[in-house]
This record gives structure tokens, C-alpha cells and sequence, in this order.
């Protein structure tokens, strides 16, 4: 695929965008990454803080071994080498939510190193974006600014909770590319079970590295862009910040390093000036933690029980379900999605099913603004009534009425077409006579049709009509067809 | 009755049992004389009331046998060690009134075995000295004097209070912790026996840190058979600390057997230190012929890295240290100055809460760890820590313990030292090697100085073998004959 | 001198412990006469030596995912210089 419709074009000329993204993800788990006070979103403030969390004097950390697996986990989901040896450093910096005076993180000898991510964009074509490493972190607490004139409040229940920091490769070329990323990324941590992926609740934020250049040449000087926080919003970053930087540099500017911040109502990216000051972290091992050193067959038994990802799952219900790549690719985006599609699919006419889940069932979510979870209309049902179109118990057409009743009311199909009486009607005797009626109130246009056999289909249509829909549209032609001597 | 402070934790413990005394009368006697000795102030804090409510429950234990190793043995506390609802500040002003709402594991078990608490015992602020000088509650002064001398003297430090205590009968014995000879030296410099062991055979739960890959717990007490005996106590594996080891804690008292026939005793040529006092020297070749006449065999050996030892700890610990002391903010607990903002309450909480040894250190651990620096000192050191770590292994191929001096001189006066860093420093040369290697180490009372104070011989151990440094101990402590006492000037 | 005042400012400043202008020119004579003396270390060849990791040889243990924990923001917030309802506080950061 070539890279031509990434261009930007400048008032001299053309630039490309070069970005890269470092994700922090919260890991799943019930403990700390070195406590054992909960991480549960939403408690009161300073209760899920153990004495750990709140560095008291003396207090020292112990690693919580799930988080390990997950991390692992995640790197075998990105199809990156996993470091059988790995080291925790300390990161230091005073913040008041971070109560230590540093970060346990780690930076010379990460848990996952090298690994990619192929993303999926509009066109139908699909990219490789490299996997710099993936590490495991603390999360810091939280600072609030707002609840006092003169005072910052610290909350300090998210301190210690586990991050992966996952750093890709700078191989991304345009807003639409890093937002496929982030939802592949999303998509794959969903399916592995190591982050729920709720970007609004925090549990997932992205650090947007963006610098620009002239095709070809080098690589520009690049700002990071801190801690945003939605898809729809990474695009708004990287769409300011590139023109932001290309407009300086077309006025023969420089680009200054440094880490920006997106604000949403402005829809524009600011210096953070507070993060400017000269850092230093002066890195080292955390001398309270030992290098973590993980045996082969450890990670051999995670990597057997890893569940199917997207990119298999999508190749399976090509090749097992006869689908097209593209609705393939839709239903596997999400977990929620593929599951209910194939619960839906399960015995019955897979291409009917995938239509209609993509179709009307995606379609009436949407107008109704729910999701899956919070859908009328279970995938048992839906099941059954493309069970019921299968069998010619009704028609395509009656099932499109069924089920806007279905999802108003959550009734069964079943009883919606008996109680209001849709049965496709196959008895042939009964078809006759409705023919019979239409022939004999309509002599001129019977003799028509001798002339214009094309005129069978106003035949067709008024018996359906008498028949209020109801009558088999096959057997109707076939007896219209002999009746008309056609 | 004879003057319970007199006692061993031995002999105490057979009194105990016998019923000779009571708990209570053995901690209401160290509680009188703790608050009779305020010249030596080697108590910050006093703990007279919960000390006789612990003794009473011991005596209850004792009658109805459900008494615990160490059931009613008043023991006092060095402040560095949490204690739960006391007041524990590491001496220094930046942790102001801090009361933690929990127990370090080292004294919880020492409480569940049945000591009891007279105290919190002073040191120097966050364990950073050799003298005892840089406490915020002032200097701990040595029960001993030089003979005919009125001078007062330091205790040594970094547990100088837990030294002096122990040997002005304070206390029957005392926790310390020992980063680079705070255990060892303090004891060589009071006429006690320190034991610093192993790192990882006592948890640093619960023990406010100084250097975390070096700092480690251990017994001040006036004989071998104390320390063997608290050490059982203090040692184990604790979960809450991953650098604690998972091994069964020996029975050290019967390593005791008092037979050293065939062991071999390494003497490391590199201690042999220019401008080491002929007394020092003297000292060290009695402890090589004491320990030659009970059946072991000296043999020399080479230590090459031995000089680096001291520059390098102190690129370490000042290292580890600038970043265990950045959680001391003025946020969560301890002292705090305000500020016109967040920045400016840090730095004048800071510069108010730490003394000027604690923040030459933190200065320097943040300069060796600094962009540009990090390599030429803190992995040079490391780098030189593995080979010191290695020489050690291949004295160990040759020989079961080694045998040094604990100091290069007695105790000095209070003062002599505080205005040149380099020359405190160069107290710990013989022990900050034990440390940088994670070795076990004890130092015994072996003879007095020309002027009648304390000097010290130390015994290092190969790691994890505790009992058979404690075994040559107790030879070399019987050997020595070592029974001189300070006159009890301080008395009130 | 290995360290002048302008060094001894910043890294008290990366400390963040205050520092006098008067304070700076004894502090860098200090330091630097420290840091002059462990230059000896550079005499030791350590080209293929690799610095120590874990001080004595032993495996890190790992700790189950299990929560052991009832509300502790009394005995976390019990020490705090100022707090307000739970909160711990600081002078206004600015973002
Ligand atoms: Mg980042
Ligand atoms: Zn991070």
C-alpha cells in the first residue's frame, strides 16, 4: 500500500507525519501491582491505599504475580519476545501523587521486548506497525485541582494499581493509522483479558509522539502529547499538532522537544510548562525488588491457553462461515460482537446470520443507541428467527417486521408470528383462490399480459398484497404462470 | 538481691524460670536505671508503662509455662525499627512525631517470643554516621572513659544508643542495624558484642531504610550467647520483605560448643592498614594466637579489592539513600514547612527536616545518579562490589572465617571528627566490606586500649553461616577474658 | 573540584532540599572532596566485570493476587501534617 495518500500538503510543498504511540494500559487484576489493596475504580478516597501505597517508612514492595502473567500474556497476544529476565528500576521525580519520591518501572530490561500489531484500515488494507517493548509500572494516584482555591486534594487509591506501558515503533503515518492501532491494541487486550480497554474510566491512555518531514528525508525533531485519553480525540491531537508543526516550520520555525497536552474544548494541544523544568529520573535498580526471572515453562503454559485473537478469529469465519474478509472484520472488532455472532450462527445459515447482526441488528443498536450488553434482543432470539426464515416459516421480508417487534417489546419470534398470525402461507389451495379472485376482477390486464409477459409481477404483487403478505412468493408465480397459460 | 542489670539474657532467663525473680523486678530495675542514666542519652523515648504491662503478661506466661524464648527480657530498641502507637522518628527532625500504625517484623517477633520494651534507643539520624553525633535529640555519650580523662567519648555509631545502653546495663540487650558497621563498630567502641547478619536473614520490614541493599538488623548484647540467642529470635523469612531468604532459622546457641579444633581462620594481609595503632595490631595477632591455641588453623589470605571498599559503599549507599529519603516530603507524615507552592514546601520541608550529614549524602547520591554520571559511579561501584564480593568467595574456598579488627582506633572524643566527613568515614574500613558483600560479621570484646577503653577483634562468616562465626566467637570471647566494666560516673 | 556551585544548585534543586547561596560554596568543597576521593576507583579495571544485582543469590518470590484488606485511609491519613475529609493536601499544583 503505498504511503502517497498519508501526504500532507504544504504551502511548499508536501510533508509526512510520523507517529509513534506509547499506550499505558491498567492490568486486570484484583491486587496491586506491589500491595495487596484492591483496584477497584471508584471508591472513596485514601481506601484502597495500603501502607505500601502510601510509602511509610519501612514499608517495602512484593510482586503481585498475576500481573506478571498478564503482562506476559500481553506479549504473547502482540506477538513480542518475552524476556525470561527482567529488571525494575526506579524512576525519580517528586509529585504529590506519587508518594515514594519515584515510580517502580522498568527501563533497561523490560519484561516484553520486540513484538508488532497488524492494524486494519478503511481501505480494506491491512498494516504491520512494530512493538518497541512492553514494560511493567505503577500507576501514580491522583491529584485534584479543582476542589479548593489554594490547595491540590491527593487521592492516592490508584497509586501502585499495574500498568503496561506498550511503546510502539515510530511507523505510523496518519491520525486514521494510530487510531487503528489503538483499537487493534484495545480489541487484543479485550480478547486476552489483561484491560478492560476503558479509555473514559482511565484504565487505557495514550502518549501521541508526533514530528513531521519531507518525504524521505530524516526524522523531525517530535513533541509528545500526554495522557489522551478517547480515539476520537487522538485524532483531533495528531490533525492540530501536525499542522501545528508544519505551519512553524513553513514560516522557517524550529519545533521545540517537548510534552504537550490536548484539550478537548479547544480542540488544541498546549506545552505543559509544569513538566518543562530539566528532568533527570536518575534510573537504578530498585534495591528492595530482585531482577524477576521467569521460567520457559511458565510462559509456554500461557502461550497454550491463550485465547483465539482477532486476526485468527477474522481468518476462521472466512474460511469455516464463508465470510467476507470485510464483515469478518467487522464482527471480530469486537469480542462482544464475534461472540454474539456466533451464537447467532451456531447451526444455522451463517451469511444470513452475519447480514443480519451486521445489518439490521448493528443498525437498530445504533439508532437506539445501545450496545450488545444492553441489547433487547439476545442472540438466542435472533438465532431463532433466522431459524424461522430458513424453514419458510415466514418470509425475509415479514422477518424484518418480526423483528422491529422483537426489539421494541424483547419478545421470542416465535410467539410474535403466531400471535399476529405471520405464517407464510403454503397451502396451495388457498393460494389459488386468491389468484383466482385477482384473474377474474382483472379480465383487460389478463389479456395484456398474453402481449406483455413482463406484466406478471403486477399479477404477483396484487395477490401478495390480498394475501397481506403472507402467501409464499414462489408458489405464487409458478401457479400465476400456469393459470395465465404463460 | 543481687542487681538484675548485671545479668546476662542467660542468666536472666534461668532466673526467670527458677523464679529467682520476677519479670516484672527485672524490667522495673532496667526501667530505674534507664531513667537514672539521662547523661548518656542513649533513650529517646521511654516506654516505662508498657514495658511493666509487657513484664506482667510475661510473668503470667512463665507461671502457667507458655513462656517464649526471650519471655520477659527488657530489651531496648534502636529508633530505626517501627514500632506500633510508639513514636518512631530514625532521629530525625523530618519525621517529626510519626507513630507508626505498625510493627516492624524483626520486633514482633522479638515480642512474640516475650521481650519486653523498655525503650527506643538513639542513633544517628537515618543511620548515617560512625559516631552517634548527627541525631537531632544530640550526641549519645559513651559510658567509658580513657583512664584519668574526663573527655566525653562517642559511642560509635550508627547505634550508638543500642552500644551504650547495653553496656551501661540499660538493657539486657538491643536491636541495631548495621549498613556499613553500625552494628560492629558501636559495639567494638563499648565493650559489646554486635552480630550484623547475613543480608536477608532479617527482615527490613518495618525498618525505616538507609541503604536497602545493605542495611540489615542484628543484636547489641554483652555476650556471644545473647546475641546467638536474639538472633534466633530476629532472623526468619518474612513474605512482606522479597529480599529476605526462605531458610529455617538454625538453633545459633547450640552452634556454641566451644570446639574449634581444625577450623580454619583466614587473616586477610590487606587490614594490615598503614598508620593502624601497634594496639590495634597487637589486639589482632592475640585473637590470631588465642584462636591457634584452641585447635584452629591460621591461614593467610589476600583480599585484593579491600581498599575500594569504602569509596565505593560511598557511592552506593548515598545512592539508594538520596532515593529512600525522597518519600520524606511532608505530604503524608512527619514534618512539614509551608510553602508558596508545592515545590517550595518540598525544599524548605527538606532542608529543615534533614541534617547536614543526611543531606551531604542525599547531594551526593543525587549527583552519582544523574544524567552523565550514573555509569562512572553507581555501575563503577557495583562493578567494584561484585569483585570485593568475589574476592571474599575465594577466600572461602581456603577458609571457614576470617578474623580482623572492628575499628582502626578506640572510641574518640565527641567533636574529634564531626568537621572532616572523610576521616568519620574511614571508621568503617574494616567493616563496610562485610557489608558491600552481604556477609555476616560479629565483633567481640577482645581488650582494652592503652588508655583502658574498649577495642574490638571481628569474625566474618560465609553468607548464611552464622553458626559457625558464632562458634569462633564464643572461643575467642572466652580467650579474651574480656570482664572490664566503665565506672558508673553517669548515675544520677 | 569536580563539583561547583552551579552543580551543587541543581542537584539540591533535584533533591529538592533548599539551599542558601551561602550554603553552596562550602557544600561544593564538601561534595567535591568526597566525590575526588572515589576517583580512586577508576585505578580498577572493571571492563568485564558485571555489577552486582541481587547481594546474595536467591530467587524473587511472587505474591498471589489476593486483596488482604479492610479500609486502611484512617491509619494511612493518621499522620498527615493537613488532610481534609480523606484527602491528603498540598499547595495548588498547576497543570
Ligand atoms: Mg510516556
Ligand atoms: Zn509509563
Amino acid at each position: 500500500m503505498s504511503e502517497k495518500k498519508n501526504l500532507i500538503e504544504g504551502a511548499t510543498g508536501a510533508w509526512e507525519i510520523v507517529l509513534g504511540l506509547e499506550v499505558h494500559a491498567q492490568v486486570m487484576s484484583q491486587a496491586k501491582l506491589f500491595s495487596s489493596a484492591p483496584t477497584k475504580f471508584g471508591a472513596e478516597q485514601n481506601v484502597q491505599v495500603s501502607l505500601v501505597d502510601a510509602a511509610m517508612p519501612g514499608m517495602l514492595p512484593v510482586i503481585n504475580e498475576e500481573c506478571v502473567r498478564q503482562a506476559v500474556r500481553t506479549g504473547l497476544g502482540i506477538k513480542s519476545q518475552i524476556n525470561l529476565r527482567s529488571v525494575f528500576d526506579r524512576k525519580n521525580y517528586f509529585y504529590p501523587d506519587l508518594p515514594q519520591g519515584y515510580q517502580i518501572s522498568q527501563f533497561k530490561y523490560p519484561i516484553v521486548g520486540e513484538g508488532e500489531i497488524e492494524i486494519d484500515l478503511a481501505d480494506g488494507s491491512v498494516k504491520r506497525v512494530g512493538v518497541e517493548r512492553l514494560h511493567l509500572e505503577q500507576d501514580a494516584g491522583k491529584s485534584i485541582h479543582d476542589q479548593h482555591p489554594s490547595l491540590s486534594f491527593v487521592d492516592l487509591n490508584r497509586s501502585g494499581v499495574a500498568l503496561m506501558e506498550i511503546v510502539s515503533k515510530p511507523d505510523m503515518r496518519s491520525s486514521e493509522e494510530a487510531q487503528a492501532y489503538v483499537k487493534k491494541l484495545r480489541a487484543i487486550l479485550r480478547y486476552l483479558g489483561t484491560c478492560d480497554g476503558n479509555m473514559e474510566e482511565g484504565s487505557m491512555r495514550a502518549d501521541v509522539n508526533v514530528s513531521v518531514r519531507r518525504p524521505g528525508a530524516p526524522l523531525g525533531t517530535r513533541c509528545e502529547i500526554k495522557n489522551v485519553n478517547s480515539i476520537r480525540f487522538i485524532g483531533q491531537a495528531i490533525e492540530y499538532e501536525a499542522r501545528r508543526q508544519i505551519d512553524i516550520l513553513e514560516d522557517g520555525g524550529e519545533i521545540v522537544q517537548e510534552t504537550r497536552l490536548f484539550d478537548p474544548r479547544a480542540g488544541e494541544t498546549r506545552s505543559m510548562r509544569s513538566k518543562e523544568e530539566a528532568h533527570d529520573y536518575r534510573y537504578f535498580p530498585d534495591p528492595d525488588l530482585l531482577p524477576l526471572v521467569l521460567s520457559q515453562e511458565m510462559v509456554d503454559a500461557l502461550a497454550a491457553d491463550l485465547p483465539e485473537l482477532p486476526d485468527d478469529k477474522r481468518a476462521r469465519f472466512v474460511r469455516e462461515y464463508g465470510l467476507s474478509p470485510y464483515d469478518a472484520g467487522v464482527l471480530v472488532s469486537e469480542k462482544t460482537s464475534a461472540d454474539f455472532f456466533e451464537e447467532v450462527a451456531s447451526g444455522r445459515d451463517a451469511k444470513l446470520a452475519a447480514n443480519w447482526v451486521t445489518g439490521d441488528f448493528f443498525g437498530a443498536l445504533n439508532k437506539a443507541g445501545r450496545v450488545i450488553e444492553t441489547s433487547p434482543v439476545s442472540a438466542k432470539q435472533l438465532g431463532e428467527l433466522i431459524g424461522l426464515i430458513s424453514d419458510d416459516t415466514i418470509s425475509g421480508r415479514i422477518a424484518k417486521d418480526v423483528f422491529e417487534i422483537m426489539f421494541e417489546t424483547g419478545d421470542d419470534p416465535a410467539k410474535i408470528v403466531e400471535v399476529k398470525g405471520l405464517r407464510q402461507v403454503t397451502d396451495l389451495g388457498a393460494i389459488e383462490r386468491v389468484i383466482d379472485e385477482v384473474i377474474a376482477a382483472n379480465p383487460d390486464k389478463v389479456a395484456e399480459v398474453k402481449e406483455k409477459p413482463k406484466l406478471i409481477g403486477w399479477f404477483v404483487g396484487q395477490v401478495m398484497k390480498a394475501s397481506g403478505g403472507k402467501a409464499n412468493p414462489q408458489s405464487v408465480n409458478e401457479l400465476l404462470s400456469k393459470k395465465l397459460e404463460l | 538481691m543481687t542487681d538484675l542489670t548485671k545479668l546476662t539474657i542467660a542468666d536472666a532467663r534461668k532466673g526467670l524460670a527458677a523464679g529467682s525473680f520476677t519479670a516484672v523486678e527485672l524490667t522495673q530495675a532496667h526501667v530505674t536505671a534507664a531513667e537514672a542514666a539521662s547523661k548518656l542519652n542513649t533513650y529517646v523515648t521511654l516506654t516505662p508503662e508498657k514495658a511493666l504491662a509487657m513484664a506482667k503478661a510475661s510473668d503470667e506466661k512463665l507461671s502457667n509455662g507458655t513462656a517464649g524464648p526471650l519471655e520477659g527480657i527488657p530489651l531496648g530498641i534502636k529508633d530505626l525499627f517501627c514500632t506500633e502507637g510508639v513514636r518512631t522518628t530514625a532521629c530525625s527532625k523530618i519525621l517529626d512525631e510519626f507513630t507508626p500504625p505498625y510493627e516492624s517484623t524483626v520486633t514482633s517477633q522479638l515480642w512474640r517470643d516475650g521481650a519486653v520494651m523498655i525503650g527506643k534507643l538513639n542513633n544517628d539520624e537515618f543511620a548515617m554516621g560512625s559516631s552517634n553525633e548527627t541525631s537531632r535529640f544530640g550526641p549519645v555519650i559513651n559510658p567509658w572513659k580513657a583512664s584519668g580523662d574526663d573527655t566525653a567519648l562517642v559511642p560509635g555509631g550508627s547505634s550508638g544508643g543500642s552500644s551504650a545502653a547495653v553496656a551501661a546495663h540499660l538493657a539486657l540487650g538491643a536491636t541495631a542495624t548495621d549498613t556499613g558497621g553500625s552494628i560492629r563498630q558501636p559495639a567494638a567502641f563499648t565493650g559489646t558484642v554486635g552480630l550484623k547478619p547475613t543480608y536477608g536473614r532479617c527482615s527490613r520490614w518495618g525498618i525505616v531504610a538507609f541503604a536497602s541493599s545493605l542495611d540489615q538488623a542484628g543484636p547489641i548484647t554483652r555476650s556471644v550467647r545473647d546475641a546467638a540467642i536474639m538472633l534466633g529470635s530476629m532472623a526468619g523469612h518474612d513474605a512482606k520483605d522479597t529480599t529476605s531468604v526462605d531458610i529455617p532459622v538454625p538453633d545459633y546457641e547450640a552452634a556454641l560448643t566451644g570446639d574449634i579444633r581444625g577450623l580454619k581462620v583466614g587473616i586477610p594481609k590487606e587490614y594490615r592498614v598503614d598508620g593502624m595503632p601497634a594496639e590495634i595490631e597487637k589486639l589482632w595477632s592475640d585473637g590470631i594466637s588465642w584462636l591457634k591455641s584452641a585447635g584452629a588453623k591460621i591461614v593467610d589470605v589476600s583480599l585484593p579489592h579491600t581498599k575500594y571498599a569504602l569509596p565505593a559503599y560511598y557511592i552506593v549507599a548515598p545512592a539508594e539513600a538520596s532515593s529512600n529519603l525522597a518519600r520524606y516530603d511532608g505530604v503524608r507524615y512527619g514534618l512539614r514547612v509551608p510553602g508558596k507552592d508545592i515545590t517550595d514546601m518540598y525544599e524548605k520541608t527538606r532542608a529543615a527536616g534533614f541534617g547536614d550529614e543526611v543531606r551531604r549524602r542525599i547531594l551526593i547520591g543525587t549527583y552519582v545518579l544523574s544524567a552523565g554520571y550514573y555509569d562512572a559511579y553507581y555501575i563503577k561501584a557495583q562493578k567494584i562490589r561484585t569483585l570485593i564480593a568475589q574476592d571474599f568467595a575465594e577466600a572461602y574456598k581456603k577458609v571457614d572465617v576470617l578474623l580482623t579488627p572492628t575499628a582502626p582506633s578506640p572510641a574518640f572524643a565527641v567533636g574529634a571528627k564531626t568537621d572532616d566527613p572523610l576521616s568519620m568515614y574511614l571508621n568503617d574500613v574494616f567493616t563496610v566490606p562485610v557489608n558491600l558483600a552481604g556477609l555476616p560479621g560479629i565483633s567481640v570484646p577482645a581488650g582494652l586500649s592503652a588508655e583502658g577503653l574498649p577495642l574490638g577483634l571481628q569474625l566474618i562468616g560465609r553468607t548464611f553461616d552464622e553458626e559457625t562465626m558464632l562458634r569462633a566467637a564464643s572461643v575467642l570471647e572466652e580467650a579474651a577474658g574480656f570482664t572490664a566494666e566503665p565506672s558508673t560516673w553517669w548515675r544520677a | 573540584m569536580s563539583v561547583d556551585e552551579n552543580t551543587v544548585r541543581h542537584i539540591a534543586r533535584l533533591a529538592r532540599i533548599a539551599v542558601t547561596e551561602e550554603e553552596l560554596a562550602p557544600l561544593a568543597k564538601e561534595v567535591s572532596s568526597i566525590l575526588d576521593w572515589v576517583e580512586q576507583l577508576g585505578e580498577v579495571n572493571t571492563g568485564h566485570v558485571a555489577p552486582m544485582t541481587s547481594v546474595v543469590e536467591m530467587e524473587m518470590k511472587m505474591r498471589e493476587d489476593i486483596v488482604t484488606h479492610e479500609d486502611l485511609q484512617d491509619q494511612v491519613t493518621r499522620n498527615a501534617p493537613v488532610s481534609e475529609d480523606g484527602f491528603f493536601t498540598v499547595p495548588k499544583v498547576v497543570e
